[in-house]
């Protein structure tokens, strides 16, 4: 089996996120980077399906140079070949996006065979479009579904389960299948000394990153304003227990 | 008169509440642009296209096809795409919901029409909007060249409220052409885990941290839960030690919720938790740290140890409730 993931190189989710004089970009100068949590299950699931049905993983990645940084994480937990799409880092629309990474995979897929499962992140955790996966689906002619928390694997099939507000729902999907995945597919593994050792020595491929812009344009980015509200203390330890009862009185969730 | 044309999230013949809020802002939306208020519902019809009227639609297209009985990302997408094609809408708006970005994102893909998700604030004409980055912790303004421009509002974005003049809800049938290779997305079973109140729709969510300390310190929580109604949920950091299942993680990467209180204990309120509980209408912030981010955001606080004030509020709760 041959399984893809897509990663993308994001300002480590956590701290707070200020906006540079220009307004175009976040400041990234006193932040960490990693992939996109969603992405990091999704890269934890590749491996773990080919540790159990045998095969070979890849990741992949559209960004600047230094997403190479992720693209060794990946290789560190199992991954097995690592593809650099470098576009200098520039913020590109979702529908370009889309149309570069189908690009690629259509190319990768012509030098080695096509993937059988392609595994995205539901949304980046920073532009957080919901969409690259989806667009790239439609354009391969492959069967989608987002937000899935299982993958099981048969020969002809993909089971996935998407967590709802009170269950579960199930979908068989026929392969060649795409999947958008979220946090708690899995808990990842931390990266083990022999495995970091073992990604340094990984080849990074390269495909070209080449597409027209799409129809959305940035005008800049902004901090939402924040209502700041006066905390009022309603005591402290438990003798402030009566105090907070007397709150959900007036808000009448007692 | 062209229209904003309004994407009907349901689930087995029930409008999802998300719907409302997306319909509430079409109707503002439409009134400020001088458009007509129309909407599109999947399966048969089942009384939505009156619910859609009582939020201000005019028109309800019903999408109605073997297909669509049941929820089909694909599916639903291409009808939509179809839907859009034969009625021209100048503007088309789902809730940024899974469900709701996932048939835009479908629609848009057909259409090879930009998308934009999880709007927070949409300028009269559409001439640029503003979406939600980060979960909400970052906003982007962005302009859109597209001759049908696709959105999706962010949820609790905008307050859900009937039409003061409800609209006539008229049912127009839809019937799109489906092949049937789309059918392979259409959920094929369901598992139904907890019936009653959800972490989405609990009028009071009890939030646990790392200062909880363990999977089994959750119990004096779960015991205050169950007596107000509500459900326990978690920071990341909990799910991250496998102390509870992410099912119950509040967050960007978990659930927003949205409760009429949420009592935060021993949670620090890193920025990725605040944007999950940021839309609940109360915060009580219970931690031993009166600098932590979730105490200085909250409207109410309490400084000290959960592990004793919990079980203290709850032999209140029983006292005042007789029990």
């Amino acid at each position: 089996m041959r399984i893809l993931t897509l990663i993308k190189r994001v300002p480590a989710p956590g701290a707070r996120i200020n906006v540079t004089d220009d307004e175009q970009s976040v400041n990234t100068a006193n932040l960490g980077f990693t992939m996109s949590p969603h992405e990091e299950c999704a890269v934890e699931g590749a491996v773990q399906l080919i540790e159990q049905h045998g095969g070979e993983s890849t990741v992949l990645t559209l960004g600047p140079a230094e997403a190479e940084e992720q693209l060794r994480y990946a290789a560190s937990i199992g991954i097995n070949q690592a593809v650099l799409m470098d576009n200098g880092g520039e913020d590109w629309d979702p529908q370009r996006t889309a149309k570069a990474i189908g690009d690629a995979i259509e190319q990768l897929e012509a030098e080695d065979g096509p993937f059988d499962l392609i595994l995205f992140g539901n949304e980046s955790a920073d532009s957080g479009g919901f969409q690259v996966g989806v667009r790239v689906a439609h354009r391969l002619g492959r069967p989608m579904v987002n937000g899935i928390k299982g993958i099981e694997v048969s020969d002809d099939t993909v089971t996935a389960r998407r967590e709802v507000d009170a269950g579960v729902e199930v979908y068989e999907l026929p392969r060649p299948a795409i999947l958008g995945v979220k946090e708690g597919l899995n808990l990842p593994r931390y990266p083990t000394m022999k495995g970091r050792l073992a990604s340094k020595k990984v080849e990074i491929g390269a495909v070209a990153a080449v597409a027209d812009a799409g129809g959305q344009a940035k005008v800049r980015l902004l901090r939402p304003v924040e209502t700041v509200s006066e905390t009022v203390v309603l005591g402290t330890d438990e003798n402030a227990a009566p105090a907070v009862v007397d709150l959900l009185e007036e808000l009448g969730v007692l | 008169m062209t229209s904003v044309l309004v994407l009907i999230e349901s689930d087995q013949g029930s409008m999802a509440p998300a719907s409302h809020e997306a319909l509430t802002f079409a109707r503002e939306f439409a009134a400020s642009a001088g458009l007509a208020v129309n909407a599109i519902v999947f399966g048969p019809e089942s009384g939505m296209a009156a619910e859609a009227g009582t939020y201000g639609a005019a028109t309800v297209h019903v999408a109605d096809h073997p297909q669509l009985d049941d929820f089909g990302p694909e599916a639903w997408g291409e009808t939509l795409a179809q839907a859009i094609t034969q009625t021209a809408p100048a503007v088309v708006v789902a809730c940024g919901t899974d469900r709701g970005n996932e048939v835009m994102a479908q629609a848009a893909a057909r259409l090879d029409l930009p998308f934009v998700a999880n709007c927070t604030e949409v300028d009269p004409g559409a001439g640029e909007m503003t979406r939600s980055q980060w979960g909400g912790s970052l906003l982007e303004r962005v302009t859109l060249d597209a001759s049908t421009k696709l959105l999706s509002v962010a949820p609790h974005a905008f307050e859900a409220s009937p039409a003061a003049a409800p609209g006539a809800g008229m049912m127009m049938p839809f019937a799109p052409t489906l092949d049937d290779s789309l059918a392979r997305t259409k959920i094929t079973d369901r598992v139904v885990l907890s019936s009653g109140v959800t972490l989405s729709t609990a009028p009071v969510v009890i939030g646990g941290g790392r200062g909880v300390g363990s999977a089994e310190a959750y119990a004096p929580l779960e015991e205050l839960a169950a007596l107000l109604g509500g459900r326990v949920g978690c920071s990341r950091a909990v799910t991250n030690n496998g102390w509870r299942p992410h099912s119950d993680q509040v967050g960007q990467t978990g659930t927003r919720i949205a409760p009429e209180l949420y009592i935060a204990c021993g949670i620090s309120g890193a920025i990725q938790h605040w944007v999950g509980a940021k839309a609940s209408k109360n915060i009580l912030a219970i931690n031993t740290d009166n600098e932590a981010n979730m105490v200085t955001k909250a409207g109410h606080a309490v400084i000290g140890d959960l592990h004793t004030l919990i079980p203290a509020i709850t032999a209140e709760v029983k006292k005042r409730k007789g029990l």
